[in-house]
C-alpha cells in the first residue's frame, strides 16, 4: 500500500522513465544497427518517383483551423462535467434534481451555439451536392 | 523527493519557457510552451491539486496549443529573423528585469505562510472542486456558458468568409 | 524490511512484469492481426518463420533495427526525431493506472493488481492520450513532405474531433459510477468481494448505456487511426500519411503507439462499461470453471490435430501448445491462484474480445470519404454523447 501522497505517483513516475527510455532506445537502436548509404535521389522527398516542386509547407483550409477553435471551446465544456459527475449523486441527495437542472441550463446554452455553428454550415466539410442546387 | 521532484520540474519550466522566447522558429517556442504547461501541470500534482493538474493538461497542452500549432502551420509562419540590436532595448531591459525579479522576491517574502505543503492542498481534487463550482460558485460557472457560447459565435465570424 | 521498502520493491517488479508483458503484447498483437486478417481472406498468412509464424514478429523486429535509418536532410530534426519519441513515451504512459483485478495477498502483503490509482485516472488517460495528438502533428510537418503534411493535418483534425464524444461518454458511466478512480470504477460494477454480482451491474445494462459504449466504440477506432477511420495513412491517396518520410525503427515507433493505444482504449472500455476484471456472474455458480473449459478444449484440439496425420508439419509444436493449454487449465483450478488468476482471466477475455472487434472491422469495413469522417463526428456522435449524458443524469437524479 502506498505510504504518501507521493508514493501514489511514484509508480506513474517510474513508468513514465521507462516509457521514455523505450522511446529514446527504439530511436537509437535502429540509428546504431543501420547502414545508411547517402544519395541525391534518396535525399528527395518522397512524391511517388515525381521531383517535388516548391515548398511542401502550403498553406491549408481554414476549416483545420476551425475544427481545432471549436474543440477548445467544446473541450472546455467537457472539462467542467468531470467535478459534475463525481459530486452528482452527493448533491442530488441533498437538494433533489437541482445538480441536474444545473447542467440542463449550461448544457442547454453550449448546445444553442452548436446549433448555430450547425446551421451556418460550420461543421459542412464539403459542400453538399444538396447545398450546390440551393445556391 | 518531493523537493527534489519539485527542483527538477521547476527548472523544466523556467528553461522550456526561457526556450519560447528564445528560440527562433515558431513551431519550436509553441513545443517549449508545451513543456512548460506539462511542467506546470506537475507542479500543480506535487501540490495535491490533481484534477486542476490532469484539466491544466488536458485543456492547456492538449487543446489550445493544438490550436497554436495549427495556426502556426496555417500562416506557414517561417524563421523570424533577428532585428538590429536595439541598444536602448539593453540599457534598459537587464535593469528593468533586476527590478521586476527584486519586486517578486520582496512579494513573495512578505506573504504569510499558507501552511500548503506537498500533496497537502485538499481543495484540488475533482469532489472538492465540483462541490465548490456547483453550490458557492454556480453563478460564475453558469455564466461560463454564455462565455462559451460567445467564443463559439467568435470562431465562426473568424473563420466566416471561408465557409 | 521495513513497509515503504517493500512498497517500492513491489511497485518496481509489478512495473517491470507488466511493462514486459505489455511489450510481448504489442509484438504479438500484430501477429495476431495478420492471421486473422488473413483467415478473413481465406489465406494462411505469416508461416514460416516459427511454426504458424509465431517468431514472425521477431523477425520483424530484427529486420526493422538492421534496416537503414534515413535522416532526410530536408527535415526539421530535433522535432522529426521529437515525434515518435512523443506518441510512444504518450502512449506507454497509460498502462501505469489500468487495473487488472482486485487486490491480493502476496507473502502476506496486500497489494493490488495495478500499478497505481489514482484519483483521476480517467482524466490521466484522456490527458495522455491527448498529449499524443502531437506526435501526430509533429511527425507531419517536420517531414517537409506534402503527403505527410497532408496526413498529419487530416489525422489531428480527426482526433480532436472523436476526443470530444469520447470525453463526454465516458462521463456517462463514471456519473454511474461517481468516481474517477479506475479501480473505484470496477468497484463499484461489482468488483467488491462483498457483493459480487452478475452481469447485470456492469455500466453496459444501465439503462440505456449501451448507446454510450457504441459512441465509445466508434470513437475509440477514431482517436486510433484505425480502419474505418484511417484516412491519416490513406494509402492510395497519401501514400503513408504522416510517417511516410520515417524508416526502420522510427517507422515501427508509431506503429507500436498506435497498437498500444488500442490497447489502452480496449482496457478503457472494458473498465468502464464492461465490469473490469469481474466475471459475467458468480463463481458459486460456475463462472470459474469457463477458463478451465476455454483452455482445456484449446488445448485438446491442438492435440488432436498435431497427432492427426494430416498435419505433417506441426507433429511437434501443436501437442506442444496442447499440452501448455492442458496445464494452463490445470492452473485455473488450483486453489492458491483462483483469487488472482480468474480476475486477470476475465479482464484480459473482455480487452481481448474488443482488440478482437478492431481486427474484425479492420477486415470487414471500407474508410470513410473525409467529409463524412467530420460530419460524423460532429453531426451525429457529439450530438448522441451529450444526450447521452444528460438523460443518464436524469435517470440517476429519478431512479437513483
Amino acid at each position: 500500500m502506498p505510504n504518501s501522497y507521493t508514493d501514489v505517483y511514484f509508480p506513474v513516475l517510474v513508468q513514465a522513465l521507462i516509457a521514455m527510455a523505450t522511446a529514446a532506445g527504439l530511436l537509437a537502436v535502429s540509428f546504431l544497427l543501420g547502414k545508411r548509404v547517402r544519395n541525391r535521389v534518396k535525399d528527395m522527398p518522397y512524391e511517388s518517383g515525381i521531383v517535388p516542386t516548391g515548398d511542401a509547407r502550403h498553406r491549408f483550409s481554414v476549416k483545420f483551423y476551425l475544427v481545432a477553435m471549436l474543440f477548445i471551446v467544446f473541450d472546455m465544456e467537457a472539462i467542467f462535467l468531470y467535478p459534475w459527475v463525481v459530486v452528482y449523486r452527493e448533491l442530488n441527495s441533498e437538494m433533489k434534481m437541482f445538480p441536474f437542472v444545473e447542467m440542463a441550463v449550461f448544457v442547454f446554452l453550449i448546445l444553442a451555439g452548436f446549433f448555430y455553428i450547425w446551421k451556418k454550415g460550420a461543421l459542412d466539410w464539403a459542400t453538399s451536392d444538396v447545398a450546390e442546387r440551393k445556391r | 523527493m518531493d523537493v527534489i521532484l519539485f527542483l527538477i520540474f521547476a527548472t523544466i519550466a523556467v528553461v522550456a519557457a526561457v526556450n519560447v522566447v528564445v528560440q527562433s522558429h515558431p513551431i519550436s517556442s509553441a513545443i517549449s510552451l508545451i513543456g512548460v504547461m506539462g511542467s506546470l501541470a506537475v507542479l500543480y500534482l506535487l501540490l495535491g491539486a490533481e484534477f486542476i493538474a490532469a484539466a491544466q493538461v488536458i485543456v492547456y497542452a492538449g487543446a489550445v496549443m493544438v490550436l497554436f500549432l495549427f495556426v502556426i502551420m496555417l500562416l506557414n509562419a517561417g524563421t523570424e529573423t533577428r532585428q538590429s540590436k536595439s541598444e536602448t532595448a539593453h540599457l534598459l531591459g537587464v535593469p528593468a528585469l533586476l527590478v521586476f525579479a527584486l519586486l517578486l522576491a520582496y512579494f513573495i517574502r512578505s506573504q504569510p505562510d499558507s501552511g500548503v505543503h506537498f500533496g497537502g492542498f485538499t481543495g484540488g481534487s475533482a469532489q472538492a472542486v465540483g462541490r465548490a463550482l456547483f453550490t458557492t460558485y454556480l453563478l460564475p460557472f453558469e455564466v461560463t456558458s454564455v462565455l462559451i457560447l460567445i467564443a463559439i459565435v467568435g470562431a465562426i465570424v473568424l473563420a466566416r468568409k471561408e465557409i | 524490511m521495513d513497509p515503504s521498502t517493500w512498497f517500492y520493491a513491489i511497485s518496481l517488479i509489478k512495473i517491470l512484469v507488466v511493462f514486459g508483458v505489455l511489450m510481448t503484447t504489442l509484438a504479438y498483437l500484430q501477429w495476431v492481426e495478420r492471421k486473422v486478417i488473413a483467415h478473413i481472406q481465406v489465406r494462411p498468412g505469416p508461416y514460416f518463420v516459427g511454426p504458424h509464424g509465431l517468431l514472425q514478429p521477431l523477425a520483424d523486429v530484427i529486420k526493422l533495427i538492421t534496416k537503414e535509418d534515413l535522416l532526410p536532410p530536408y527535415v526539421n530534426k530535433p522535432l522529426y526525431l521529437a515525434a515518435p519519441f512523443i506518441a510512444v513515451s504518450m502512449a506507454l504512459l497509460s498502462i501505469s493506472v489500468i487495473p487488472f483485478g482486485p487486490e491480493i495477498d502476496v507473502f502476506g502483503y496486500h497489494t493490488y493488481m495495478q500499478l497505481t490509482d489514482l484519483n483521476i485516472g480517467v482524466l490521466f488517460v484522456l490527458a495522455a492520450s491527448s498529449v499524443g495528438v502531437y506526435g501526430v502533428a509533429l511527425a507531419g510537418w517536420s517531414s517537409n513532405n506534402k503527403y505527410a503534411l497532408l496526413g498529419a493535418l487530416r489525422s489531428s483534425a480527426q482526433m480532436i474531433s472523436y476526443e470530444l464524444p469520447l470525453s463526454l461518454t465516458i462521463a456517462a458511466p463514471l456519473l454511474i459510477s461517481n468516481t474517477l478512480s479506475l479501480r473505484k470504477l470496477v468497484e463499484t460494477q461489482g468488483g467488491n468481494p462483498a457483493h459480487a454480482g452478475t452481469l447485470w451491474n456492469w455500466n453496459l445494462f444501465h439503462g440505456w448505456q449501451w448507446i454510450g459504449f457504441l459512441v465509445f466504440l466508434i470513437s475509440a477506432f477514431a482517436e486510433t487511426n484505425r480502419i474505418p477511420f484511417d484516412l491519416a495513412e490513406a494509402e492510395n491517396e497519401l501514400v503513408a500519411g504522416f510517417h511516410t518520410e520515417y524508416s526502420s525503427m522510427k517507422f515501427a515507433s508509431f506503429f507500436m503507439a498506435e497498437y498500444a493505444n488500442m490497447i489502452t482504449v480496449s482496457a478503457m472500455a472494458v473498465l468502464l462499461f464492461l465490469g473490469g476484471w469481474v466475471a459475467p456472474w458468480p463463481a458459486e455458480y460456475g463462472s470459474g470453471l469457463v477458463p478451465v473449459a476455454v483452455f482445456a478444449l484449446a488445448g485438446l484440439i491442438a492435440v488432436y490435430h498435431g497427432l492427426h496425420p494430416a498435419r505433417r508439419r506441426d507433429r511437434f509444436s501443436l501437442p506442444a501448445a496442447g499440452l501448455v493449454f492442458l496445464f494452463i487449465a490445470a492452473a485455473f483450478l488450483a486453489p492458491f491462484t483462483q483469487s488472482w488468476l480468474l480476475p486477470l482471466f476475465w479482464f484480459c477475455a473482455k480487452t481481448g474480445a474488443i482488440l478482437f472487434a478492431f481486427i474484425w472491422v479492420r477486415g470487414t469495413l471500407p474508410r470513410f470519404r473525409y467529409d463524412q469522417l467530420m460530419g460524423f463526428a460532429w453531426k451525429y456522435l457529439f450530438p448522441v454523447a451529450i444526450v447521452n449524458l444528460l438523460a443518464t443524469g436524469l435517470g440517476v437524479a429519478l431512479f437513483g
